[in-house]
């Protein structure tokens, strides 16, 4: 038993949460959806162990870092915290089709995963460093909050679109103002910790090139993404925007994030080593 | 009298412009848009590589560009720089602008409550006690002196009102945000001002004083001499690289002073200024081992040599000149890597340009000559690549990074929250109000309203079970 293979596994059992989330919404049925919980907590201790164990063989294989340290590993660390922040959240609002726009998320993200090369690899010399922990911990606290925000947005959309409450479809959804709160609520998690992935991560090159700052793609990416966000919040909170702006803000943040993860891999800088192929 | 008016005027429309959300939004949205620009175009490259990438075209169009706008370096761009002083000035006007309000709700002797306000409120909850408003006030006090920092409790006509409240102070929480951010801009200011950023590549055994700058062509005098004696490099089984390792000593007025390794992610610093392994190569050898194979006989000799000193060959063949080193030598457009280039001299005819590449010994045979030359061995020197910086404002820079921390932490998951319990005496029982208000967080502030109002009547009836 490795902890590939348990990851591989993870990922099935993602899938089927999601599944069962989706089915429990559609067919508003009970049953399916205590299920789904059942399978998505089940995900995550996979996911969790498969960590730990990925962590443990790398220590045997003598380069032991944490696993955090290329694509394959922030992927399978981003659908732990997703399902994490999630679980607390459906125990919290105590509504499962939340669980049917999230969990996908995990499971996309662990797919996409075991596309790339999941061989645990040497740390070169620009990431032996304590803030490596640190800083990936906190981004992808992050990523996750937004991403449940992301989802919780299309929810509000998707609510909205319905006026007159006609459709099956939206009877278990949580009220819009539930679905509002929720995005904020994300937004203001995920901010703080963008805030402090983005410091810790500023401490870290100063401590290891000697400047806080340097305009790299990455680092100016995830600025994009902090600035989108902090609009959102003044907007929100000086401005009393709520509902549709709030949720099209969201979605435009994601966007940001998911560029900054995936997309800024295409441009030259000194976050190559999350990129492709590695 | 009318020019004083107008100008107060013009002052107060200024003033009125800054104190705007709009403007924030504005900027904010415009330094996320035009920041893209830095990421697509690369930053502070040669004109040589800009070229090469676009092409004759793109390149004058884009360098017509820069002249105006230094896409090139655009985020040292006069415009960009407008962008943050802007932000600055926009958040340091609101931030005065509405601390005047906040600074009288936070720093009151004495808190002022309106009943009448918290019983319009619609979340409030009510609920009947069967003892008199006085048993009910020395069960009330200490259960929210307890939890609230403050509260004190007003008779009224048929009973009481006990208020409370607490984190009034958490209100700051969002100039503490923007504090941090001037915090930020300033440090970055002053080391802009103050500090600066160079590399020096120093070969092994040798020092250095004058640094480089970056991005221009100045040097910077140190007041101290950096040595390096050692550079080494370590590789992974895979071929990845593992450890970059210069030992360097710091050398002042002669004497050494300092000695330390540095590696990557653990400087040197040294009286202010930071000493960062950055990047290495490898030198011309200072001894080579060269052998000379007579195609013939296939007899081998071998001979030391130095750069830019002859020697003779075997057998009486005339001379051969070590001339020069590189570390990446080309042959016909390929990068062939570390190469020796030499003169071959014979007793008759013209003198021979000849190369030796290291990775590839058996070069030299190709000129079909009746003597193959090839480096034999060699010893191998680097240089190590430093970044040197100094940052005096790198200080106040983290500490914006943490009160940007404890800003957030303070703005979204703390709120004023204040509380009223009124209980009327009413014959032999009472009527109980709790209703509370937050200025974040209203839901929240709701669960909390309900879970302490159940608390209360159950702390009745465990009283009442003990009687």
């Amino acid at each position: 038993m490795n902890s590939s293979i348990i990851l591989s596994v993870t990922t099935f059992v993602y899938g089927l949460a999601a599944f069962l989330y989706i089915v429990s919404w559609v067919f508003k049925k009970e049953a399916p959806g205590k299920l789904a919980l059942w399978t998505a907590v089940l995900g995550l201790a996979g996911n969790t162990a498969g960590i730990i164990l990925r962590w443990i063989e790398s220590y045997r294989l003598g380069i032991g870092h944490a696993p955090l340290s290329n694509l394959y590993e922030s992927l399978v660390f981003f659908s732990w915290t997703i399902l994490l922040i999630y679980l607390f959240v459906e125990r919290k609002y105590k509504n499962r089709t939340i669980g049917a726009f999230v969990t996908p998320l995990a499971f996309f993200a662990m797919a996409y995963a075991s596309l790339h090369n999941n061989s645990i690899q040497p740390l070169i010399p620009a990431l032996k460093s304590n803030w490596l922990i640190a800083h990936v911990i906190t981004c992808f606290i992050g990523y996750a909050a937004f991403a449940i925000a992301f989802g919780t947005s299309c929810m509000y959309l998707i609510k909205k679109r319905d006026t007159e409450g006609k459709s099956p479809l939206l009877k278990k959804f949580p009220t819009a103002n539930i679905l509002d709160e929720l995005t904020y609520q994300m937004i203001m998690l995920g901010f703080l910790f963008l805030s402090i992935g983005i410091i810790t991560g500023a401490v870290w090159a100063n401590s290891a090139w000697g400047r806080y700052w340097g305009w790299d793609p990455k680092e100016t990416w995830s600025l994009i993404t902090w600035f989108v966000y902090a609009t959102l919040l003044h907007a929100k909170m000086m401005r009393g925007w709520h509902g549709k702006r709030i949720a099209y803000l969201s979605i435009a943040g994601f966007a940001a994030v998911l560029f900054t993860y995936f997309g800024v891999n295409l441009l030259p800088g000194l976050h190559s080593y999350g990129a492709m192929g590695q | 009298m009318t020019n004083k008016t107008n100008s107060s005027d013009a002052v107060n429309r200024v003033w009125k412009f800054f104190t705007s959300v709009k403007l924030t939004v504005v900027i904010l949205l415009s330094l996320a848009v035009t920041s893209i620009i830095g990421t697509v175009i690369p930053q502070s490259g040669t004109a040589s590589e800009y070229f090469h990438k676009y092409g004759e075209l793109r390149y004058k169009i884009l360098s017509f560009l820069d002249s105006i706008f230094d896409i090139f370096d655009m985020y040292h761009s006069w415009w960009f720089q407008i962008l943050l002083l802007l932000l600055t000035i926009n958040i340091i006007i609101c931030s005065i602008d509405r601390m005047k309000a906040t600074w009288k709700i936070i720093f009151v002797k004495i808190p002022r409550f309106n009943v009448s306000r918290f019983r319009r409120l619609e979340d409030k909850k009510e609920f009947s006690d069967k003892r008199t408003p006085d048993e009910l006030k020395q069960i009330y006090k200490p259960v929210l002196s307890r939890s609230y920092g403050y509260s004190r409790i007003e008779q009224t006509d048929s009973g009481f009102c006990l208020f409370a409240e607490k984190w009034r102070w958490t209100r700051l929480g969002v100039y503490i945000v923007h504090l941090s951010i001037i915090l930020m801009l300033l440090g970055s200011l002053i080391g802009s001002i103050f500090g600066f950023e160079g590399f020096v590549n120093i070969p092994e055994g040798e020092s250095a004083k004058k640094i480089n700058l970056r991005n221009t062509t100045e040097m910077h005098l140190l007041d101290f001499e950096i040595k390096c004696e050692d550079f080494s490099l370590s590789f992974y089984d895979s071929g990845a690289p593992k450890e970059y390792r210069s030992s360097l000593v710091i050398i002042e007025n002669g004497k050494p002073v300092l000695k330390k390794d540095i590696i990557v992610n653990d400087p040197l610093r040294y009286k202010g200024i930071n000493i960062f392994q950055s990047s290495y190569g490898t030198l011309a050898p200072s001894e080579v081992t060269l052998s000379f194979t007579i195609r013939e006989t296939g007899m081998e000799y071998k001979k030391k040599a130095v750069i830019n000193k002859p020697v003779d060959m075997p057998e009486g063949l005339g001379t051969f000149l070590i001339k020069d080193y590189s570390s990446s030598a080309g042959f016909k457009g390929h990068n062939i890597g570390e190469a020796f280039m030499g003169i071959l001299t014979k007793k008759t005819g013209n003198p021979v340009n000849i190369m030796l590449p290291l990775r590839f010994p058996s070069f030299d045979k190709m000129r079909k000559g009746d003597v193959i030359i090839a480096v034999a061995s060699h010893n191998h020197r680097y240089y190590t690549g430093l970044q040197v910086t100094k940052d005096p404002g790198v200080w106040v820079v983290y500490s914006g990074f943490i009160l940007m921390i404890i800003g957030c932490f303070v703005t979204f998951f703390m709120s004023h929250q204040r509380l009223c319990i009124e209980v009327t005496g009413n014959g032999n029982h009472s009527m109980v109000m709790v209703a509370g208000t937050s200025n974040k967080n209203k839901i929240g502030m709701q669960r909390k309203i309900e879970i302490l109002s159940e608390k209360l009547e159950k702390l009745i009836q465990s009283n009442e079970e003990k009687e």
